[in-house]
């Protein structure tokens, strides 16, 4: 510590990298700031469109049918069915997701990056499709098991990718400040180093939370009843929705206590560097060559064992990875493609493939388009105003999120009957319907991006004379490009999935991937729906493989 | 930070997006048949399976030269949104799963009485009884069972209460085939001893499936040696993997509830835009090319006269419907109720 830097002393609270201490009390100029407040609350006020419909056919029995239909104690079986499958499933990503993030980005192994793309490939696979193979291979795991295992193994990267992204970013120069201050290793990781992590970990959380929560997919397949698939057999096998509705409130009811506990677990405090200039980037930890340097010297010395000594550690440390990959990649690529080599029923209609898989593309990057465009103003107000409008507007884009995609799309179909006929069926109502539930993801990437560009320099914008909007496009939108244009590829990722909401508000005559997998699992034609599986899952592989190297590359 | 590069390459992404998107819009105009012949374009909504319609489709479009859209989805998920969308409904022709959605649908008034030439085709048992739809394809309830298990294989399903078949029975709860046989066994047998024999194979440690599917699979595997379901998936099963299929059929006789004939049925909608394309549409599914088609291809019954059977079906006298009227399927809420009653939803 023979350079002291200047201004460093403690860290201080609720500050992002080079900020001036000023972010809190920016004083936004009125002129942009009542666009922003007006375009942000539209954007929430679309996104709670659905949770009204709830609401409305909720109470269309009257309130004591609701009351009725809440007490019983089916409902509390599915809610606590419900519950405990998330709290697993989140706590399961959290110690996979972190501990993985750590070994990349703390410890040298052979080929840290491929490992941190492995890691995230798994985004790639739709967890109905997991869930169909495990069910296939191990029936046994059904219900509880086998739905938290796949939609583990399915979600995680959720967890991984922030924290590995936030890793890349921290300052590494408390680590050093609390080891030299005579800390051990294990303080360090736990009291500095996942304190680092812990907002991102936090938001990786929540997004496997209510993914969980409102997933129908593989918990049908693994016949285990949780809310969500109540609610999915309600409205597809019933002439009735209150009921569906009334589960639907309980089930919004639980996000909205999950998004107040996520609030909770960002933690306070932000550890973020005061100086100006670059944190120095030191090498990740060579476990092999700490080992060897504990061996007495005549040992090391005798020929081929420091070799042998890290050809093992090297294989113990990516032990985890391979692991993982195993089950979440090879295990569902292997069974499909045993499948497609397999089962009579497999006629592959190459031209049908190519057209499906375009329109899924093209359909997704229109839907990513327009959920970043709603995002933008919430993620510009979240990152740039403190206070409760803000918070309310940040948090009403979970809405859709967080509610089965069923429900969404019931929701969306009926005010388009009644209100506007002429988008009904129409491709700009079921872009619409993706932006709305996949808002979230957007939302916080831009809400991140944006804090990590320096007011200052938009400070500097509008000192030159330039006007509020020419500074956003040209100061805050590029710095804050990569962190919103992953946010972008989240969600085209996502909708490439989806099923529900697709099958129910697609216009006639079009098809993506996810909805010819549905009509082929739904006659049990497996032979046939592989196919469709695979080329999903490798066409959702490039963005999976484009978001895993932007949260690495962070780090060098 | 270069920013400009990656602006550049935005573009060169966007590009091609935006492109697609124009593409995909100008097609699905001139697909949604609002720009084409209005004469000659109708559209289904499907409750039956792509992979089976599809092909039906197109020679429904070789041989009647409609143009034709149909959107897929499940039968009463597909009922509750023609209901929803009432008098401006997209749809002109419905092809429901079950007798239960298209009572529904009758029920609601949105059915357009059929002409009786049409109706004519079909036996009274599987049509509505004012002629709001006609059946197109039957679907028998059986029992499918393990032989290295099983014995003597009960003639009702009122039977497999006895402690014998403690844990060895499957039903799939959620199933509409499973719900629409309940609902049959309450108009047959009155709803306390439907509730009765629900509540008795609860207590008798009846094994719950998600579909009709997983319980042969479970069937085969051993967990257990019955499995309710439908007649077709069987056959299927013989046509994709023989060699793997030790299960087998038995028809329950004398008209008991668990060998119900439920129906794949078809109607027009009251505010079709192309009522006269519609009717086109379903006189070909009663032609003997498409009744042929469902008895070959999946294995159901054919409802119109003279149509041959699919291979390996036994004789349509050896099914004895109970005596019921289909129409009354639809009370399929009350069936729902009863089975969460039973905690079996």
């Amino acid at each position: 510590m023979t350079d002291v830097q200047h201004g460093r002393t403690k860290p201080e609270p609720s500050q992002k990298r080079g900020g001036s201490g000023r972010v809190a009390s920016l004083p936004f100029s009125l002129p942009l700031a009542l666009p922003l407040y007006l375009l942000a609350g539209t954007t929430a006020v679309l996104a709670v469109l659905p949770l009204l419909y709830v609401l409305f056919q909720a109470f269309s029995e009257g309130p004591s049918a609701l009351v009725e239909a809440l007490t019983r104690g089916r409902t509390v079986e599915l809610l606590v069915n419900s519950l405990t499958l998330t709290a697993t499933v989140t706590a399961g990503c959290l110690v996979l997701g972190v501990g993985l993030a750590l070994l990349v980005s703390r410890v040298r192994l052979p080929g840290n990056r491929f490992w941190a793309l492995v890691a995230t490939l798994p985004l790639a696979i739709p967890s109905y499709v997991a869930a169909m193979v495990w069910m296939e291979a191990v029936p046994e795991v059904r219900g509880f098991v086998g739905s938290a295992i796949v939609l583990t193994l399915c979600t995680y990267p959720y967890v991984f990718l922030p924290v590995v992204a936030a890793l890349g970013l921290a300052d590494r120069d408390q680590e050093e400040v609390a080891r030299s201050l005579g800390r051990g290793p294990w303080y360090v990781l736990t009291r500095v180093t996942l304190r680092h992590v812990q907002p991102s970990a936090a938001a990786g959380s929540l997004l496997v939370a209510l993914y969980v929560l409102s997933d129908f997919g593989s918990v049908a397949t693994m016949r285990y009843d949780t809310i969500t698939r109540a609610i999915y057999n309600d409205y597809a096998n019933r002439f009735d929705m209150a009921s569906a509705a009334s589960l639907s409130a309980v089930l919004v009811a639980v996000t909205l206590l999950v998004l107040w506990g996520e609030a909770r677990a960002r933690g306070r405090a932000r550890f973020s560097r005061v100086g100006s200039g670059a944190t120095r980037t030191r090498p990740p930890r060579d476990v092999s060559a700490e080992l060897l340097e504990q061996l007495p010297p005549k040992l090391t010395r005798a020929p081929g064992l420091a070799p042998a000594v890290r050809a093992l550690t090297g294989a113990l440390l990516v032990l985890p990875f391979v692991l993982v990959a195993a089950a979440a990649l090879v295990f569902p690529v292997v069974s499909l493609s045993y499948w497609i080599a397999r089962g009579s029923s497999a006629g592959v209609d190459l031209p049908r493939m190519v057209e499906t898989a375009l329109t899924t593309l093209g359909v997704s990057a229109a839907a990513a388009a327009v959920t970043l465009v709603l995002a933008l103003p919430v993620g510009i107000l979240a990152a740039r105003h403190r206070g409760r409008v803000p918070r309310l507007l940040e948090g009403a884009t979970w809405m859709g999120y967080s509610m089965p995609g069923v429900v969404v799309a019931v929701a969306l179909v009926y005010f388009a009957v009644n209100h506007a006929f002429a988008l009904y069926q129409q491709l700009p109502l079921l872009i619409f319907a993706y932006a709305l539930l996949f808002l979230p993801a957007a939302v916080g990437s831009v809400r991140s991006a944006v804090a990590q560009s320096p007011p200052g320099l938009e400070e500097i914008g509008r000192s030159l004379g330039r006007t509020p909007p020419q500074v956003f496009t040209r100061v805050t939108l590029p710095l804050a490009f990569p962190g919103v244009a992953a946010g972008a590829t989240l969600v085209f990722l996502t909708c490439m999935k989806e099923l529900p909401v697709t099958l129910m508000l697609h216009p006639t005559g079009m098809e993506t991937i996810a909805m010819r997998l549905w009509s082929a699992t739904n006659v049990g034609r497996f032979a046939a729906a592989a196919p469709y599986a695979m080329m999903l899952i490798v066409l959702a592989s490039v963005p999976a493989f484009v978001l895993g190297r932007k949260a690495t590359a962070m780090e060098r | 930070m270069n920013t400009l590069p990656q602006r550049f390459r935005l573009a060169l992404v966007a590009v091609p997006v935006f492109a697609l998107m124009a593409t995909a819009c100008g097609g699905d105009d001139s697909a949604s048949g609002e720009n084409g012949d209005a004469d000659e374009a109708i559209t289904i909504y499907s409750g039956r399976d792509q992979e089976l319609i599809d092909p039906l489709i197109d020679m429904m479009r070789e041989s009647t030269g409609l143009e034709i859209d149909v959107r897929y989805g499940d039968t009463a998920q597909m009922a509750n949104q023609i209901e929803t969308e009432g008098e401006d409904t997209n749809a002109d022709l419905f092809i429901g799963q079950d007798a239960g959605a298209l009572g529904f649908l009758v029920q609601e008034g949105l059915l357009a009485e059929l002409p009786s030439e049409i109706t004519d085709q079909v036996p009274a048992e599987y049509r509505a009884a004012n002629g709001e739809w006609v059946g197109i394809s039957g679907r028998s309830r059986v029992i499918a069972y393990n032989p290295e298990n099983v014995d003597d294989v009960p003639d009702s399903v009122l039977d497999l209460t006895d402690p014998e078949w403690e844990g060895r029975v499957g039903i799939a709860p959620t199933n509409a085939s499973f719900q629409a046989f309940v609902t049959g066994l309450r108009v047959i047998e009155g709803e306390e001893a439907a509730e009765q024999w629900l509540e008795d194979m609860v207590a008798n440690d009846v094994q719950t499936f998600e579909n009709n599917r997983s319980m042969l699979d479970g069937l085969e595997t051993g967990e257990i040696d019955i499995s309710l379901n439908n007649h077709y998936y069987w056959y299927e099963r013989m046509k994709e993997t023989p060699d793997e299929v030790t299960s087998e059929l038995h028809y329950l006789p004398a008209g008991d509830a668990g060998g119900l004939v439920n129906v794949a049925g078809a109607a027009i909608t009251a505010n079709a835009s192309n009522p006269e394309g519609a009717q086109t549409a379903l006189e070909y599914l009663l032609s003997d090319e498409a009744q042929g088609y469902f008895t070959n291809e999946t294995s159901e019954y054919p409802l119109a006269d003279g149509v041959e059977l699919g291979e390996g079906l036994p004789e349509v006298d050896a099914l004895e419907q109970p005596d019921i009227d289909l129409s009354d399927l639809h009370s399929l809420d009350e069936t729902v109720e009863m089975l969460r009653e039973a905690g079996l939803e």
